[in-house]
């Protein structure tokens, strides 16, 4: 059986998948991670998942096209240029107010 | 440090050095390939147990831990009968494993106790290793312990344990082995 293993590098930090170990069951599992992933001062904790408990995920549909639902739907450099100009433009008005005041 | 102490660290020193070595043959060929690693990590754990303490009795004793591990004929190790057997079947090495790590679990413990506090520091750091060793040897245990071909290994080995002095032609061909290259050397040969 294969068992996923996630590893925790200090205390507090979020744990990361680290590898995997093939053990005959839990018992196994238990002392082959710590030998290969916890022996030598590396890991604060470890997690060992069966590959089998882990569920997978790879389409993510996006049939209406909502991009703003991404990261990338904002594309950043665009709106700094357009923010700039729009202060820009509200300063130079402030300015002409306060010639004509 | 007198010689009675003297004698029990250098007989767990040449249980742990010929174990190590012993259980070193299975790099390569253990059944599993974690197994492999798990294995032979524990052979080289038991090798560092053996320098640290022939160092501290180098230190005593006016010699090198190299000297002590493999300038001594083979009648002078004081390790037992059990860990000098070349043995190729795996149950059976599971079967060393396993009895060898209850034994030296309460040998540890009585080294912790010790009044020289070099010795009981020592024993304490060991210990802090051979958990993982016996964890390994329960786990494997528990696994195999109703099969009759590893129940007839451990009958077989168990009397082994206390077998001291006397010594099996399988540690001369070991030693043989393990000295080779040492002795391809004139003697006082800085390596």
């Amino acid at each position: 059986m294969i068992y996923e293993v996630f590893r925790q590098e200090r205390k507090g930090q979020p744990f990361q998948h680290a590898g995997s170990v093939e053990a005959a069951d839990d018992h196994f599992a238990d002392v082959y991670a710590r030998e290969q992933y916890g022996r030598r001062g590396e890991s604060a904790a470890l997690w060992i998942v069966p590959r089998s408990a882990v569920l997978e995920i790879h389409e993510f549909v996006d049939e209406l096209n909502r991009n703003y639902h991404r990261v990338d739907g904002y594309p950043l450099k665009e709106k700094l240029k357009e923010a700039r100009e729009r202060a820009a433009s509200a300063k130079s008005a402030g300015a002409l107010s306060a010639g004509e005041g | 440090m007198d010689e009675k102490v003297q004698n029990t660290l250098l007989e767990i020193a040449d249980d742990e050095l010929i174990l190590g070595w012993r259980d070193s043959e299975w790099t390569g060929i253990a059944p599993l390939l974690e197994e492999d690693v798990a294995f032979s990590s524990i052979a080289q754990n038991e090798i560092g147990h053996a320098r640290a303490l022939y160092e501290l009795l180098a230190r005593e004793r006016g010699t090198s831990a190299d000297e002590l591990a493999f300038d001594r004929s083979p009648g002078e190790y004081r390790c037992a009968q059990l860990v000098e057997l070349r043995l190729l079947d795996w149950g059976q090495t599971i079967a060393r494993h396993y009895l060898y790590e209850q034994a030296d679990a309460i040998r540890l413990a009585q080294l912790k106790l010790s009044s020289d506090s070099e010795i009981a520091g020592l024993a304490a750091k060991i210990d802090r290793e051979e958990t993982y060793h016996r964890m390994h040897a329960q786990m494997w245990h528990d696994r195999l312990q109703d099969e009759p071909r590893y129940v007839a290994a451990l009958e077989e080995l168990r009397p082994l344990l206390d077998q001291r002095g006397e010594h099996t032609s399988e540690l001369s061909e070991l030693w043989e082995e393990m000295t080779m290259v040492r002795r391809s050397q004139p003697a006082g040969t800085k390596w």
